[in-house]
């Protein structure tokens, strides 16, 4: 049964639009799928290869970018920024990996924390290329509807939930694990980290901007401070990991179900719609102190935390 | 000689900036020193402090500069629970995720800035000090002087006091007990313990007073720069970007780191631009990790090795 969950799923979701929701719930399952992508690209790096990432902001800006400035400058359409963003971002990675990757742990974060705002301010400054703080407006929707956005990111969710299953279960991927676990054991062992830590980096990089690109089309309008946006963006990711769980396959996409929908219901809350960052730190905070693993990785804990006992606990003496 | 009094001006503004910018960093490199972690709280700790400031200014008329005397004890005990509180029960905790910690002071972030938010709105404050704009000059002191320079009082006073408080923990440190235990642990966190310091009070200590010293910079900032909630990002940058230039956890690096960064600033956005100074920062940084990786306090090492 578990072997069939993902065709399940990914079933069920190509059935949705054929229910004629309306387009604020077709705009939520779009985010959640989104998100997905994105909690699954920095997975990669972040859970499965343990380079903990707070600038993922930075890979999904520039790949928002991509296509907003191929439009702008070039004329063409915006959708173009898809396959454009797998070139720019590759670059892109590359000269991360180059620089941030001789770091380990918390000096990578700081690295990768530095590299979105530098992202940010450098697209704000360069007014002639990036149009600054202005943004990027596409005149002409490519639909109207909510549906072919919603099979295009679907598609993409289904193309990254496969590229890292079948990475997973093949040796970059139990390098990556080995990686994490511990890295100067897996040198000894012949491990080339510093290659493998590009390729999850890359990877990770990829997926983050063909979201990016995506959310340009679909959103129409980007600016620095919402693609760059350090705790909208990056923490966000992080946090859509970590509530899911990470280093699980289904996390990222339980996390995301999770925080979009929590975001949405907070935001429309009368009074603590203002203080939704401070609900999100607090659950944060909860999350790190009591389900470390996520959701997912956690799910036996649950029960425990919610004071209900479990009766073969006793059983046992 | 205009161009080298604008040069003369931008490197002594920057040389002050630079001194309060040590202290930021200060607190940083010792919380990094003994807990091998990076407070990315740190700039919205300092932000609490300048809002504590603001309003023993506003409601009762306590000048900025007194303020440090009281925002500097209240963010020590603030940094002591949340290292009891948060930070110590995290360490134990089993998780895939090396670095926990760092995300958990994310957390708290979070919710500082989004409280500020709530609770003062987004509206940018500064407290209108009597002595605001009043300056010094050159030629009041030396009449004979080629080139004018003019220096902001309140960014002097804000220096000195900074120097002071950075004399004086360096004293804590070097002298007394409690600040050897800290450096003890600092150094080797297994040694330190069998030799009998206590090491979750030194880290708790270190984690109030690494909030104190920010909370210093916050008061001494409050007189020369304006307040707003979001503005902790940003000096959590600063932080940790002296960090790094000094040598992670290094106090000494971080004086050099701050005082560094300080000119930096100054001349690129007299140089280049305003919008760009936080470019400068980064870009240093960036400079600062490929070629120098263990920051400035590894050039003096190699050089005691040699020796």
């Amino acid at each position: 049964m578990k072997k069939f969950m993902p065709i399940v799923v990914f079933a069920v979701l190509l059935a949705v639009p054929l229910f004629g929701l309306n387009s604020y719930i077709m705009h939520i399952l779009i985010l959640v799928l989104l998100w997905s992508v994105i909690g699954m690209a920095w997975n990669i790096l972040g859970g499965y290869a343990g380079q903990v990432s707070f600038g993922h902001a930075a890979f999904f800006g520039f790949g928002a970018y991509t296509a907003g400035i191929l439009y702008q400058h070039l004329g063409i359409s915006a959708w173009w920024g898809l396959p454009a963003s797998i070139l720019v971002l590759t670059a892109l990675s590359l000269v991360v990996g180059y620089i941030c990757l001789r770091l380990r742990g918390a000096y990578f974060a700081l690295a990768t924390l530095a590299l979105g705002e530098i992202c940010r301010v450098s697209a704000e400054n360069l007014v002639d290329f990036t149009r600054g703080n202005l943004g990027i407006l596409i005149q002409e929707r490519t639909w109207v509807e909510k549906t072919w956005y919603f099979y295009i990111i679907l598609l993409i969710a289904a193309g990254a939930y496969l590229i890292i299953k079948v990475f997973m279960e093949s040796k970059p991927g139990f390098y990556f694990i080995a990686i994490r676990e511990d890295q100067d054991a897996a040198e000894s062992l012949g491990i080339n980290t510093t290659l493998y830590k590009t390729i999850a980096l890359c990877l990770s990089g990829i997926l983050t901007g063909i979201a990016g690109a995506f959310y340009m089309n679909y959103m129409g309008y980007i600016d620095p401070e919402t693609v760059f946006h350090l705790y909208n963006i990056s923490i966000v990711t992080v946090m859509v990991v970590m509530v899911g769980g990470a280093a699980t396959y289904w996390g990222p996409v339980i996390g995301a179900v999770i925080m979009v929908f929590l975001a949405e219901i907070i935001r429309s809350l009368p009074h603590i719609g203002a203080a939704h960052q401070t609900i999100f730190g607090v659950i944060l905070i909860l999350i790190i102190m009591f389900l470390p693993n996520g959701i997912v990785g956690d799910y036996r804990k649950i029960p425990g935390l919610l004071g209900i006992k479990r009766l073969k606990k006793k059983a046992q003496p | 000689m205009a161009q080298l009094e604008l040069f003369s001006q931008t490197l002594i503004s920057g040389f002050l900036l630079g001194g309060l910018y040590a202290l930021i960093g200060l607190g940083m490199a010792l919380i990094m020193g003994v807990m091998r972690i990076i407070n990315l709280a740190h700039g919205d700790i300092m932000m609490v402090a300048m809002y504590i400031a603001y309003w023993l200014y506003v409601l009762l008329g306590i000048d900025p500069y007194i303020s440090v005397f009281i925002a500097a004890p209240a963010l020590f005990v603030f940094g002591l629970g949340a290292q009891k509180y948060l930070l110590t029960p995290v360490m134990k905790v089993d998780s895939i995720l090396p670095h926990n910690q760092v995300i958990l002071t994310v957390g708290m972030a979070m919710v500082l800035s989004n409280l500020a938010t709530v609770f003062f709105t987004g509206n940018y404050r500064s407290v209108p000090v009597s002595y605001a704009s009043s300056a010094w000059y050159l030629t009041d002191i030396w009449k004979g002087s080629p080139i004018e320079l003019s220096l902001s009082l309140p960014w002097t006073l804000s220096f000195v006091i900074a120097v002071v408080i950075t004399i004086a923990l360096w004293i804590f440190l070097g002298k007394t007990d409690m600040g050897k235990s800290i450096r003890a642990t600092a150094q080797d966190l297994d040694a330190a313990r069998l030799m009998g310091v206590n090491v979750d009070r030194m880290r708790m200590v270190t984690f109030g007073l690494g909030c104190a010293l920010v909370a210093c910079a916050g008061c001494l900032f409050i007189p020369i720069y304006y307040l707003y909630p979001s503005l902790g990002k940003q000096f959590t940058n600063i932080g940790f970007v002296i960090t790094v230039i000094g040598g992670m956890g290094s106090t000494n690096g971080a004086v050099i780191g701050g005082l560094i960064l300080g000119i930096f600033e100054s001349m690129t956005a007299t140089y280049i631009g305003m919008g760009w100074a936080p470019v400068g920062r980064f870009a240093i940084f960036v400079l600062a990790l490929v070629f120098l990786p263990g920051g400035i306090v590894s050039i003096f090492r190699w050089k005691k090795a040699r020796r």
